[in-house]
């Protein structure tokens, strides 16, 4: 009973945002190229499956390969800043402040670098990635609470023991609330990464050119793959929060 | 004497889910006449903040009557009857000491003047004037629960319902506010109901206590404490209130003829 | 814990501790930036000079103009775009946060949606939205709302679910209308949430009006200018990099400003970092 009141509400929602949209476009005749139907954008969808697909892959593969990298690097630039919280400080604000630089601003700079390709994308997604991480990952590294490191020397722990089984498990939650930040992050960076400039095979450009062409029914729907796409990378991370840290009842906490 | 000022007549109260249900109090009745300190005290779990909240209409009762100054519970509520202090001080963070102390007048939309004057009368009762302007995260855990005790008179309540409000105190503290909370009260004349974990503090401040036990919730004994007011600090080392505190104690534990023994088992 | 001289003294030290630091940072990055550029040999259509880049707010563009102004016209219009979304946006996900605080119906249906919005790259709909709402402004201003609204949503539904429950219990206690609870209680206690959002929403409000700014047929804005100067970097490609600076400039301008903003309206000290 406790699902169809949590499941009800939105399925209800849907439905009824489907069958409004079906029922504006046909009452008001809109036009295809303005507003096209919710079953006009599925045959468009099952149509165009190769090219999407194709696009999907280019696209995922820049994500994924820049979530790895910047996630990475930044869970592994954090261990190292842990080891010194002077370092951390000084270091910290900087890493904040980047978030109040839109990063994808840089993009026509890395293509200048990197070329035209997915090379570049990677590029921006890596720095988008990298510094929410850093900064979750260290915060998460250096809450350790006193009481618990305290019990740690009196058992003369070494400071390899204490790391692998308090301080490294204690900051998994938070590194995880920035991991699964980041898969958006990653989709965000690359889809508009794309915008900027990139191959036609690539599913920002295809929506940027489907959408100036008017061929809005395409547009639509690699807009509907992106979103699809995102959602299971960000699934697919919370899958895996959930199996590393059992036990903790993680509700999507966004 | 006339009406008393909460009567509560065979109230019980279930609280459940799937899982199952407890009985948080049954058959309970309790009378207080106006003016009267009474304490409740009793284990985890034997209903006494639940009778609290069913007094102040914060907690429906399932079955049995409660009477507040002759009124449902609920119109004594809205009639402002009662001034409430919990375990936690509940302070506004954005707000002033000053300014939480004026909010039970905002509320109940008095006079600007009135919204003015009172707060600071009532924080110079409790001694606290000088922070009027302080903010209640630059105050201690004890002088937070003073200003909660001077917003709980914001309004004249002629009743005052307090849960534990010393709970969270040191032991120092809390002796120390044993004494300004009986001044307070005397000053203000109104009824007392204070729910406790803490036989000395219960003995020390009440004219009656009530012992309550749990599973079900039930009043198993009501001691009356014949000492006399205004209660000294002295009056700690009496004689007499050793023994009243062995008789709370020997009705807490169910078995009078049980004396001494090791009571720091008593779980809170 | 009042202000003593000693912890006035302590402030004094932190701030020209940081001046210091800052000065320091800028220095290093100069170091690094021309040290590279000879140690690499890293070209100049890859790596300007520093003072070249400065140096391009000073050339004429093609009407004549400096570029200090055009770049000037061109961020104030981003910024006006990015400032209105971002109000619109704060509004309507206020408001909403709001109907969700009054009908559980309506958040039980709603709210998922707007969480799983943040799970989605949503930036992917902006050229549909200037197809719609053709190149004017408007439809640059409806991204910045659009990208502003979820966060905002999310978390003031959050702030205003966040409540002590003891708290309640005592406006209950205190007879307070729903009104009075909304405005002296769940209003206040929300605004640390609400101001979080709208420091997140603040960048994402001018990367939604850049990306607006991107589709052809934009004749003003950042965004444009970017897309300008890419196309003729090879000619100035200090151009493309003082394109960049100044875009990244309005977005950290406009964090920070909203950092103020949280700062004057709370009453306890906000660390400045997240």
């Amino acid at each position: 009973m406790r699902r169809v009141r949590a499941y009800g509400p939105p399925a209800l929602v849907l439905v009824a945002v489907i069958a409004v949209w079906e029922a504006v476009v046909f009452i008001f005749s809109i036009e295809f190229y303005l507003l096209p139907a919710p079953h006009v954008i599925v045959r468009s969808l099952r149509e165009n499956y190769p090219v999407l697909i194709e696009a999907a892959r280019y696209t995922f593969a820049e994500a994924i390969i820049g979530y790895f990298a910047g996630c990475g690097g930044g869970i592994l630039a954090a261990m190292v800043a842990s080891r010194s919280p002077q370092f951390a400080d000084l270091v910290l604000p900087y890493a904040v402040a980047s978030a109040s630089v839109p990063i994808v601003a840089l993009a026509p700079l890395a293509i200048v670098w990197f070329g035209v390709a997915q090379g570049s994308k990677i590029a921006i997604v890596t720095l988008m990635t990298f510094f929410p991480t850093f900064i979750s990952t260290l915060r998460g590294l250096l809450s350790a609470p006193p009481a618990a490191l305290e019990l740690m020397r009196s058992c003369a722990a070494t400071d390899r023991q204490i790391f692998l089984k308090l301080t490294l498990p204690h900051s998994l939650p938070m590194m995880f609330t920035a991991l699964r930040a980041c898969t958006t992050l990653a989709m965000i960076g690359a889809v508009v990464s794309e915008f900027f400039g990139g191959p036609v095979k690539s599913l920002g450009v295809y929506i940027k050119s489907t959408a100036s062409l008017f061929q809005t029914r395409q547009a639509w729907s690699a807009i509907l793959v992106t979103c699809a796409l995102g959602l299971l990378f960000y699934f697919a991370v919370a899958l895996a929060e959930r199996l590393a840290l059992p036990g903790r009842a993680q509700r999507a906490e966004i | 004497m006339g009406t008393p000022a909460i009567e509560i007549v065979d109230v019980a109260k279930t609280f459940g889910d799937q899982t199952g249900a407890t009985e948080a109090l049954r058959g309970v009745s309790l009378s207080v006449d106006a003016g009267e300190f009474v304490s409740i005290i009793g284990p985890s779990g034997c209903g006494k903040s639940t009778l609290l909240r069913i007094v102040g209409d914060l907690v429906p009762p399932d079955s049995g009557v409660a009477r507040v100054n002759g009124k449902s519970p609920r119109q004594a509520r809205l009639d402002r009857d009662y001034g409430i202090v919990f375990q936690t001080p509940v302070l506004y963070d954005w707000r002033t000491v000053l300014e939480n102390v004026q909010l039970p007048l905002e509320l109940a939309g008095r006079s600007r003047q009135e919204r003015e004057a009172r707060p600071r009368a009532l924080l110079r009762l409790v001694d606290l004037e000088a922070f009027a302007r302080h903010f209640p995260w630059q105050l201690s855990g004890g002088m937070q629960q003073r200003v909660s005790i001077a917003r709980a008179l914001a309004l004249e309540p002629s009743i005052l319902l307090m849960d534990e409000p010393f709970g969270a105190l040191d032991e120092m503290t809390r002796d120390r506010l044993n004494l300004e909370l009986l001044r307070v009260w005397q000053e203000s004349g109104a009824t007392a109901l204070f729910v406790t974990h803490s036989i000395a503090e219960a003995v020390f401040l009440s004219s009656r206590v009530v012992v309550m036990s749990p599973r079900p919730g039930t009043i198993d004994r009501v001691v009356d404490i014949d000492l006399p007011r205004p209660r000294t600090d002295r009056m700690r080392a009496d004689p007499r209130f050793f023994e009243l505190v062995t008789t709370v104690r020997e009705a807490l534990r169910g078995d009078p003829a049980v004396a001494g023994g090791d009571d720091s088992g008593r779980s809170p | 814990m009042s202000e003593t001289a000693g912890a006035a003294r302590a402030d004094r030290a932190e701030a020209s501790r940081r001046r210091r630091g800052a000065l320091a940072v800028i220095g290093a990055v100069v170091v690094i930036w021309e040290g590279s550029k000879a140690l690499f040999a890293i070209p100049r259509y890859k790596l300007p000079h520093l003072y070249e880049i400065l140096a391009d707010f000073f050339r004429e563009g093609a009407g004549g103009e400096r570029w200090f102004t055009i770049m000037a016209q061109n961020a104030g219009v981003t910024a006006l775009e990015s400032l209105i979304g971002f109000v619109l946006g704060g509004a309507i996900g206020f408001i909403l946060a709001i109907g969700f605080a009054h009908s559980r119906l309506l958040e039980r249906g709603l709210l998922p949606y707007v969480v799983a919005s943040q799970t989605v790259p949503v930036l992917a709909i902006a050229p549909m939205v200037v197809v719609w709402l053709g190149t004017s402004w408007f439809s640059k201003a409806v991204i910045a709302a659009y990208l502003t609204f979820f966060p905002v949503t999310v978390n003031m539904a959050r702030g205003l679910r966040a409540i002590d429950p003891d708290a309640l219990a005592l406006m209950r206690a205190l007879a307070a209308t729903s009104r009075q609870v909304f405005v002296k209680l769940r209003f206040p206690t929300s605004l640390p949430y609400l101001f979080t959002a709208l420091r997140i929403s603040a960048t994402a409000s001018v990367i939604g009006a850049i990306v607006g700014e991107l589709p052809v047929g934009s004749r003003f804005g950042m965004g444009v200018v970017i897309i300008n100067a890419a196309q003729y970097y090879n000619w100035q490609p200090a151009n493309l990099w003082a394109a960049i600076l100044v875009s990244a400039l309005i977005g950290i301008v406009f964090y920070h400003a909203v950092a103020f903003v949280e700062r004057l309206v709370s009453w306890r000290p906000v660390a400045s970092t997240t």
